[in-house]
This record gives structure tokens, sequence and C-alpha cells, in this order.
């Protein structure tokens, strides 16, 4: 701080307060009214406070179908969905742009510029606009309704492997070749020196990748018929419909909940990675 | 790009690179192509057969009104959406800045709505503002104001603006954070000793000096509010009334998959791409070379 005016100090944390309040408050009103009973959830001036039912409607909710009545898949079973094409997503995006960027960066061979602009292609291609024939692809590879249906069209990225291009080109040329000196194979050389050393450029993007995965939705939505293979985050979709004939906003709320819970768990924990990955990847 | 040291070729290099390719041209390059192509067929009503039409498809939609309208109203979404959250995010970061001790705390509790999918963010919000139970409606009422966002387009319009807008503060609160905190503190100080305030410093020294981070994000801003927002529209007014929500990528999804107009939507799809593809090169050429003042 420059200089000392006690006045503005006290007015900068109001406003962050504030500011604070403001961004806090939608997840305050789902907390709070996933802890009340489904009557209560009924009357107009809905709860500020929370209320005792918490429990009751976290088992309702993880161990039930979700809303009664529907075809729907429990809960845990969505969680485990996400968490699985999430992992996939995350760990297949790394792999593949790791090994890519290897290639590009250390090997002089015949269409390498090629591949390189291929890739970058990827980027003025979000699943958005191209969905129709994607699903057509996928349809015809007999991959719906499974996991790698789910995970493997999203994980082509040209972020990634931009990214750890540019790790690998900050990487001193003496590394090289004292590795080579000491008789190390191109192999070798990736896995005993470039891996450990762009460990952390890993785990950060790692930490955006996940959460990049856990949010898919309008891919799951399309691929997915079979209830089994749901994940949490389109489930809600699902509900909010059922809610205009049964409305029981106790659960739809403590699903929303829980399928915000992991990513906001792993942005929270591990700030300093997802501050690190959001800047280095400039999207 | 190439390292000066390198290993020479072998098939090796190839197969590093192959998973990447393959599932590039598999899930990418050739469905692309096959939007482009299919955006020049016209399909029969039963879907039996179709006709190569040039751009016929192309002609239709830019003499439709309601692609127009579609058009001009995701423009106006996202400008509104990035002026929102951006400006939103400007005030919060300049204050954050100023703190010198709690800043993580701030900033912990500002950046965890970026992690919320956008279906989510529209639960929630719809849930905030539903005509019946939601807890703004029943504020609105004791000033005379009627919430109804099923029926009012104008209102649900500005119920996904803001929810869209929320989710998007915590990107843009921390590049702002992270650019104000790179300022060199003398040159704040400078500003103090030839004695201007800090609303003075903040309009005259700091906001002229984070303006590359605000070009930057004004591109990311665009790109979030065009492509990412498919899942709060969906959730909470699935583009009505009335189409009063429909933005462009909306529009795809619905009559390519709802309306099954397969040439139209293909059509569609490569408008988008091409405004993707220009997104993507001002976004590079700014990396390129920064905003310079």
């Amino acid at each position: 701080m420059v200089e000392n005016r006690p006045i503005l100090n006290v007015m900068t944390h109001l406003v962050l307060m504030l500011g604070v309040a403001i961004v806090a408050l939608p997840i305050w009103i789902t907390f709070v009214a996933a802890t009340h009973e489904e009557a209560r959830m009924l009357q107009a001036p809905i709860p500020l406070l929370p209320g005792a039912y918490f429990w009751d409607n976290f088992k309702e909710t993880f161990f039930g179908s979700g809303l009664s009545g529907s075809q729907s898949a429990p809960v845990w079973r969505m969680l485990l969905n996400s968490m699985a094409m999430a992992m996939m997503i995350a760990c297949g995006k790394i792999a593949i742009s790791l090994i890519s960027a290897f290639a590009i960066v250390y090997f002089k061979f015949p269409f390498r510029m090629g591949f390189f602009w291929m890739i970058f292609i990827t980027l003025m291609l979000p699943v958005e606009v191209r969905i129709l024939p994607t699903f057509e692809v996928v349809a015809d590879l007999g991959l719906l309704n499974s996991y790698w249906g789910l995970s493997i069209p999203l994980i082509a990225s040209a972020t990634a492997t931009f990214m750890f291009r540019q790790v690998f080109l900050t990487i001193p040329d003496e590394m090289l070749e004292s590795a080579r000196i000491d008789g190390a194979k191109p192999l070798q050389f990736f896995w005993d020196i470039l891996i450990p050393l762009s460990r952390t450029n890993i785990a950060a993007l790692f930490v955006i990748l996940f959460i990049y995965g856990w949010n898919q939705y309008l891919w799951p939505l399309l691929i997915t018929t079979d209830s089994d293979m749901t994940t949490i985050v389109m489930s809600i979709k699902q509900m909010l419909e059922a809610a205009e004939q049964s409305p029981k906003w106790n659960i739809i709320m403590m699903t929303a909940l829980l399928a915000m819970l992991p990513p906001v768990f792993v942005v929270v924990g591990m700030q300093k990675l997802f501050v690190k990955g959001l800047t280095e990847t400039d999207k | 790009m190439l390292k000066r040291v390198h290993f020479n070729s072998s098939i090796l290099p190839y197969l590093l690179v192959a998973p990447q390719i393959i599932i590039t041209l598999v899930f990418f390059i050739w469905p692309a192509s096959q939007a482009v192509y299919q955006s020049f067929l016209i399909e029969d009503a039963f879907g039996l057969s179709s006709e190569f039409v040039w751009f016929e498809n192309f002609e239709y939609l830019f003499a439709d009104e309601l692609y127009h309208a579609s058009f001009v109203r995701t423009l106006f979404f996202s400008a509104a959406v990035a002026f929102l959250s951006m400006s939103f995010a400007l005030v919060l970061a300049g204050f954050a800045d100023r703190v010198v001790r709690g800043a993580t705390t701030y900033r912990t509790m500002l950046i965890w709505p970026y992690a919320v999918a956008p279906v989510l963010a529209g639960a929630l919000w719809v849930f905030m503002f539903n005509p019946t139970l939601g807890i703004f409606p029943y504020f609105f009422e004791f000033f005379g104001y009627d919430w109804n966002h099923y029926l009012n387009g104008g209102q649900a319009m500005a119920l996904v603006v803001m929810a869209a807008a929320w989710k998007q503060v915590a990107y843009n609160f921390l590049f702002y954070l992270a650019a104000m905190q790179s300022i060199p503190r003398s040159i704040i100080e400078a500003g103090a000793i030839d004695g201007a305030r800090p609303i003075r410093r903040f309009w005259t020294l700091i906001f002229p000096l984070v303006s590359p981070t605000t070009f930057f994000l004004l591109v990311i801003n665009a790109v979030y509010a065009f492509f990412d927002t498919f899942g709060i529209i969906h959730a909470v007014t699935q583009g009505g009334p009335a189409n009063s929500t429909t933005i462009l990528v909306y529009k795809v999804f619905n009559d390519g998959f709802v309306g099954l107009d397969l040439g139209g939507s293909a059509a569609q799809s490569v408008i988008l791409m091409f405004l993707v593809i220009v997104m993507t090169f001002i976004q590079f050429r700014y990396i390129e070379n920064k905003v310079e003042y």
C-alpha cells in the first residue's frame, strides 16, 4: 500500500465482502435449499437459513434415484460416471499432448509442421460447431453409451500440446547433449528428464482439464441414452424438467451441490496449481 | 520451434504424434468437412434423398429473419456478459490489489464459480428467480415489479446474462488481479507523490497499464459467451420464450437435433466455424504483438 488511508481501507474490505457475498449468494441459497424438507421448499418465501434435513436429503439423493418415479440411475452412479469421464479426458489429453509435443520439439522429420498445423486447427473446431457430424462418427464407431465415446472425441488438445511445447523449448539444450553423452535413447530422455522437469506443469494442466472434463454437458447429453451412463452434470437438466410437475427442490439442489463439489474442491484445494494452469495455457 | 540439438528422423516421431493426429482426423477434421459438405445439401422431408444445392442453404439463412435476429441477439448477449463480468471483476480486483493481508483469502472466495458447470450455474439462477418460489421475485413483488422469465423475453435474457456473467467473474478477476499485481510499485508511488488520489491513480495509471489484459479478456469473454453458454441457455430458458434467448450455438443444436434441418444446421455450423477462426486469429495476433500505447 502506498499511503495510509483508514477510511479507504475500511471501504476496501466492505466492497470486497460485498463482492464475495454477491458471488456466493447462489451457492448459499442452494445449500439452504438442500437442508430443508420437501414441503418447506414449496412455500413462497423460501428459507434463507439452513434447516435440519441435510443428512436425510443427502441419503435420499445419494442412494436413491434422485427423483422418485423417474428411471434415472442413483446419484452415486452418476458421480462415478462423471469421475471416470473427467479422469479419462484429463489423463488422455495430457498423455497424447506430452508425446506429440515431444515429437514436434525434439525430432526433425518430414511433415513435422504439417502435423503441427493439424493440431492447431482443432482450436478452431469446438464441439458446438460440429456436433451433428461428430455424433454420426461416434455412432458409426459404436461408441454411444460408453466411456470411450464420452471421452475420446474430447481428448485431442491443441492448448495442451502448445503448453508442453512451450515448456520443452525452455529446457536448455545441454540437457539433451549430456543425456546423449550418457547414452540415453529418445524415450529414456523423455521419461527420465522431460517428464520430471515438467511435473508442475502437468499437475497444473490436470487441474484445469479435470474441471473441463467434469463440466462437459452438451457432448454427454447427445451420446448417452442409457440412464446408467448419465453424468451428474447432465442429470440436473432432467431434474429441472421433472420439477415442472413435481418440484422436489431440496433433492434437486442437493444434487446440484454434489455435482459442483468435486471441481470446486479441486480449485480451492489446489489453488496455486489452478492459477498457474489457467494463466499458462491462456485458454 | 525445433531444438537446435535434436534427434534424427526415424519411425518414432510418427508413432508419438499418431494418437493425437488420428483423433484429430477422426473426430475433428472429418466431421468438420462433413459439416461443410452437408451445408451444400438439402434433404427431402423424409430424409431419404438429398440434393446438392451449392449455396442455397446459406442464401436461405442470410434471408432468414429469425437467423438475423439470433445473430444480433448473440452479439448483444456476448457484449452484455463481457461488460457485466469484466467491470465487476475489474472493480473487485482494483480493491483486492490494495489489500495487504488477506488478498489470497478474498481470491479463494472469488474464484471458485469458475469450477461450476454452466448448466449448474443455470440451475442455481433459475431457482433463485423461479416466479413462484424464488427469492428475487418475492422481493420484486414488494416494489410492484412482476417477474416471470417464462413469459417475458427481456427478463429471460437478463437472467441468462446474469448467470453467464456470474460464472465468468472468477476468470476475469484472476487475470485482472495478476495484471495489477505485476505493475511496479514505484509507478504507483510516483503517482502518489505527484498528488494523485487513489481513484485518479486507478484511472490514469492502473487501468491503462492493464489494458492488454482487458483486450485479452474481451476476446476470451466473447468466445465464452458464444460457445460455452449452451448449458446455461438449455437449463434456464431453452431458447424461449418466443426465441428471445436463442443464441447461435443454441440454434445450431435446436435446428439440427430437434428440428432435424440437417442442411440448415450444417450451414450455421460453417458460419460459426468461420467466426471461431476469426476470433482465434485475433487472439493469436494479440498474443504475438501485445497492445502498446
